[in-house]
């Protein structure tokens, strides 16, 4: 039993020599696997930075919530943008004190709390092989019966609240129609998106609701071309993943150089590959190659977060309403 | 005077069952408290809130009455049948109930969902597609969860029933009919309703795999119900509220077992077939035949599919899932140890502490199975927090967790074994003195093994495979094999995915094999 | 001496009261019949049924409240009288140490005992692999070994043949002369009764009298008795 206590105690004293440099960011968990963009932000930052970049890896929103002014760290990053409220709400971030002209995000975004990281349009991917004319519009979507479809359930996933979020905008209080028709080609909701994105692989339906990025892994990774996300004329949901300087942050200044180094360009050119979306601050022409040949959608469509919490509610009901009518 | 022995070790149980049942008591309660206390109260349900308890309790019993029924035949037609690796058979087919829901539900849709087998064939043959989503759906991968559980209760009761009896019965002339009417139908009575209610419980609480096999939002469950409120409205009250008539729908179930009784054991020797005199006709073994091959089809054919999809992956897999592997094998013994222990003081306060107070304990030894796994994350996160930063204790609290979850399988096999020593040994060990560790040691553990290796496989492999409370709690350092599974799917990798669910397939089943191997050796000395 | 001070055991509708007084070293065989409390009497005395009412005493100790393992008596029990999965030298072993960690010496005790029981060379069997007749044998090696003062017998021979059966008795007669103890016995033959016991106890309607001298008692059975012998 002593050694393991030595051990700890060694550990404590040199946590606390190495303390004075060390940034610690709470991520979601996916930032803690190597074939994740957690590696290649470490070692970018602290090559940057002479110090140590610590990530601490679990549900962040959750967290946040429930630790409140006892939460330690400096960062967090990976909030999404329909978590952001929330966040904000706790009081407990600090403003990030950057220019955020380098944004090349396609909604206006003057946020002096959070800053977007990387970004993309949530969208209904399909496989080129098995769906010969994907649907060029919403409606066109809404019409043809030829379709079916896996999604995600708005209650327990960012992109299902994204797509309810999208359709309350799109057709406002017919909202409750759309949803009744979709109801009618959609094969299954599920929980979360690894269960719809691994069933549409097996072939469990000819559309998934995931993002316009998406095909850019199969493509890269895979080489395999016959993913495809069906761009809709209407326009598509926007959706980002922020970070924000917590306002108990230790390190308040390192805190402030991670979030240049977010729009660093060094940065911004690694998150597209790293976690398959588009880049926060950067020109599409400087996007990686197959990124920039994806087909991207020509409107935005975002609610900002008052207006996106006031339709939460309403929004719900209609689909609950039209989902199980 | 001295200290009387026999009073000193019933005032050690007393203390250790105390203590045991204090852990449930803040696991299933006290966590529920702290999440009502931290939401200022509880909050009225909503219009919704009860369609999702109408569904719930539909789909549970739905679910648990065709688990059983269907075990019904199974069971019997095992235990009356011997053939080659039998005992191989019996060890798979429970498998799927030691799988990882998500894994478990694509294995079921390789065959049964649009794209699976059973579409391709009828595709083939110019038939109209089968559509599993819905309540069929919800019950169909229910069945294919439980139907290994019920089917080893069932069996355990059949290889209970004495051999001389089916050996009577063949001197009164009995054909199938009357053994049925007059040995199996009370064993039946007997352990029917029991196992009807722990597989009721543990549909209770089904959330992902209900939503998904349902279609959509008609398929909503107090459990996801629960989840909604926690990050899609923030209601904790609303949560605690949710939960708390979770644990009245377990709170009326355990009533109406107390009426019925529960299943004397889950399965824990099951290896004897037993001897009959009935059975010989050609037409009666060719149904058995045809009932056992229908059986493992149902739930190999599923199981096999994830195989060969994750095959070619192993190899590849990134180091990080072994390392994952090993965390997860740790605490996957950590676990098993802990409840083995939990469960034996638990076990032992019951017997000791009479009929009464003893059917309360193993009630609240059975309510971890209605407890909601988020509930419990949130509660003992809010209850650490302010002595400790809860991240320190992640894989310690996915144990204690564990283990919590895992008792009530434990103790149900356990119990009645522990129960057997005491009636057919107890007044010996009692007259030579042997208390405490010694009768531990030299009495109880020897003749409870095939029950403790049983129940220690099982939570070995339950723990091996539940993502349970540690993403709340998880930290870079601490991913278990389960967390990594996930991590692969929401990066695209869905190869390394299916090579990772193989492994944890793997681990679950070897450990579950190992333990219960162990259980069984020299267990009939 | 053990004394039985106005005993009364009540469970639910069943009733035994007793009062007896054995002078230590005799042997004593109970005799009734069935449902009638022998048994109950006999756990009574060995710690496993509680009294309602009045106290058992020992050589001038009240043993009433203590547990079994404490009182000085050996029981052999109608079954269950060896831990299946120990061997023989290990279900004897626990007479002398319960923890089972014996000392050389203790353990050529161990090694004694079954040789006195006729039983040299069988402390590795199981008793699954013994004769009936040999697992009586290695329970009353326990016995011997344990050297208790009083030893109840309810009747544990019960399972063998006539003529097993009578040398089993005559072997626990001798091991009881050996070392002074006194004996009681349950027992459903009276011949037993009279090989063995000189002096009988009665358990008839709710009481247990005596000890009487067995062979008048036998010659001239009370109405209880009778009715019992037939």
């Amino acid at each position: 039993m002593r050694r393991p206590l030595y051990a700890t105690i060694a550990a404590l004293t040199l946590a606390g020599a190495a303390q004075a440099d060390t940034l610690t960011v709470l991520a979601p968990d996916y930032f803690g696997s190597s074939w994740g963009p957690g590696p290649a932000i470490k070692e970018g930052f602290e090559a940057r930075c002479d110090c140590t970049l610590d990530f601490r890896t679990g549900d962040v929103l959750p967290r946040l919530m429930l630790d409140g002014a006892r939460l330690e760290g400096d960062v967090i990053i990976g909030l999404g943008t329909d978590e952001l409220l929330r966040a904000r709400q706790t009081g407990l971030f600090a403003g990030h004190g950057q220019d955020l002209s380098p944004l090349s995000v396609p909604v206006e975004w003057t946020d002096d709390v959070f800053i977007p990281f990387n970004w993309s349009y949530i969208a209904f991917v399909y496989d080129t092989t098995r769906l010969e004319t994907p649907p060029a519009s919403f409606a066109e979507l809404v019409e043809r019966d030829d379709i079916s479809l896996i999604w995600q359930d708005p209650r327990s996933s960012g992109a299902g609240l994204a797509l309810m979020l999208w359709v309350d905008q799109l057709y406002g209080d017919d909202a409750l129609r759309i949803w009744e028709n979709l109801a009618a080609k959609t094969v299954t909701v599920t929980a979360g998106w690894s269960e719809a994105y691994g069933m549409f692989t097996n072939g469990e339906a000819d559309m998934v609701l995931s993002y316009t990025t998406s095909p850019a892994y199969h493509i890269m990774a895979e080489d395999d071309e016959t993913k495809a996300a069906a761009i809709f004329e209407e326009g598509h949901y926007f959706t980002a993943e922020a970070a924000g300087v917590l306002a108990g942050a230790s390190q308040p200044d390192l805190a402030r150089d991670f979030m240049a180094y977010i729009l660093s360009e060094e940065f911004q050119q690694m998150i597209a590959t790293a976690n398959w979306s588009y880049p926060s601050a950067l020109p599409r022409d400087d996007w990686p190659e197959v990124f920039r040949d994806l087909p991207l959608p020509e409107t935005a469509i975002f609610l900002s977060e008052d207006e996106a919490d006031a339709r939460r509610s309403p929004a719900l009901a209609h689909w609950l309403d039209g989902m199980t009518r | 005077m001295t200290r009387d022995p026999a009073q000193t070790a019933r005032a050690l149980v007393l203390l250790a069952g105390g203590g045991v049942a204090a852990w449930l008591v803040i696991l299933n309660f006290g966590a529920l408290a702290a999440v009502a206390w931290r939401a200022e109260g509880l909050s009225a349900l909503r219009g919704a809130d009860w369609a999702a308890v109408r569904f719930t309790l539909v789909q549970a019993l739905l679910s648990a009455a065709l688990s059983v029924l269907l075990a019904i035949p199974i069971a019997r037609a095992l235990a009356r049948r011997r053939f080659f690796g039998r005992g191989a058979l019996i060890m798979l087919m429970g498998a799927p109930f030691i799988l990882p829901t998500l894994v478990a539900v694509l294995g079921l849709l390789a065959v049964f969902g649009r794209a699976g087998l059973i579409n391709q064939g009828l595709e083939a043959l110019g038939l109209a597609r089968l559509n599993i989503f819905g309540l069929q759906g919800v019950v169909l991968a229910h069945v294919f969860y439980n139907l290994p559980l019920a089917t080893r209760i069932l069996l355990q009761g059949w290889a209970a029933i004495p051999a001389e009896r089916f050996r009577l019965g063949a001197t009164l002339g009995f054909g199938p009919r009357e053994s049925f009417r007059q040995l199996e139908w009370p064993m039946l009575r007997d352990l029917v309703p029991g196992a009807f209610l722990v597989i009721f419980l543990i549909c209770l609480t089904s959330f992902s795999v209900a939503l998904t096999m349902g279609g959509g939002p008609r398929a909503t469950t107090v459990e996801l119900a629960i989840y909604q409120a926690f990050r899609f409205d923030f209601d904790m009250g609303r949560a605690a509220m949710l939960a708390l008539v979770q644990f009245g729908l377990c709170a009326a179930a355990g009533v109406l077992a107390w009426r019925v009784s529960l299943p004397s054991g889950l399965g824990g020797g099951m290896d004897r077939p037993v001897q009959r005199f009935d059975t010989g006709a050609l037409g009666l073994r060719l149904w058995d035949g045809a009932l056992i091959v229908s059986g493992a089809l149902f739930l190999l054919v599923p199981l096999s599919l994830v195989a060969l999809r994750g095959l070619p992956h192993v190899a590849g897999l990134p180091v990080e899932v072994w390392q994952a592997a090993g965390r997860s094998l740790l605490v996957a013994l950590g676990a098993t140890g802990l409840t083995l222990a939990m469960t034996l003081a638990l076990a032992h306060a019951v017997l000791a502490v009479g009929p009464g107070r003893g059917a309360v304990l193993e009630w609240l030894g059975l309510a971890a199975l209605a407890a909601s796994p988020l509930v419990i994350g949130t509660g003992l996160y809010l209850m650490i927090r302010p002595l400790a930063n809860p991240r320190d204790f992640a894989l310690v609290v996915t144990m204690l967790v564990n283990a919590g979850m895992a008792l009530p399988f434990a103790l149900r096999l356990i119990l009645p074994g522990l129960r057997d020593v005491m009636a057919s040994q107890g007044r010996l060990a009692d007259s030579l003195g042997l208390h405490g560790w010694a009768r531990l040691r030299i009495v109880t553990l020897p003749r409870l093994r095939r029950p403790l290796g049983f129940a220690a496989g099982l939570t070995a492999a339950l723990s091996m495979g539940d993502l349970g409370v540690i993403m709340l709690f998880a930290e870079r350092e601490g991913a278990t094999l389960p967390m990594q599974l996930y991590r692969l799917m929401t990066a695209y990798r869905l190869d390394d995915a299916a090579g990772a669910a193989l492994v944890l397939l793997g681990f679950s089943l070897a450990l579950f094999w190992l333990f219960d191997k162990w259980g069984r050796r020299f267990a009939d000395a | 001496m053990l004394t039985l001070e106005a005993v009364t055991i009540r469970q639910d509708d069943f009733l035994l009261r007793a009062a007896l007084q054995i002078a230590a070293g005799t042997r004593v065989a109970v005799i009734g019949p069935s449902g009638a409390g022998k048994s109950t009497l006999l756990g009574a005395i060995a710690g496993f049924v509680a009294l309602t009412q009045g106290r058992i005493i020992w050589a001038n100790t009240d043993i009433s409240a203590q547990s079994p393992a404490l009182r000085p008596i050996s029981v052999l029990f109608q079954d269950n009288n060896l831990f299946p999965h120990l061997s023989a030298f290990d279900n004897v072993a626990l007479g002398l140490r319960p923890s089972l960690r014996l000392n050389k010496a203790e353990r050529a005790q161990v090694k004694a005992a079954l040789v006195r029981v006729g039983l040299e060379g069988y402390e590795a069997r199981l008793p699954s692999q013994l004769s009936g007749g040999q697992q009586s044998r290695v329970a009353l090696a326990r016995v011997v070994l344990q050297g208790k003062p009083l030893v109840l017998l309810d009747e544990p021979f019960s399972a063998l043949g006539p003529a097993l059966k009578a040398e089993m008795l005559q072997l626990v007669a001798d091991i009881c002369s050996e070392t002074g103890a006194t004996l009681l016995m349950v027992t459903h033959d009276i011949t037993d009764a009279r090989a063995i016991a000189d002096q009988t106890i009665l358990v008839a309607d709710g009481v247990a009298e005596g000890p009487f001298e067995t062979a008048p008692l036998l010659e001239n059975p009370p109405e209880a008795l009778r009715a019992y012998l037939g």
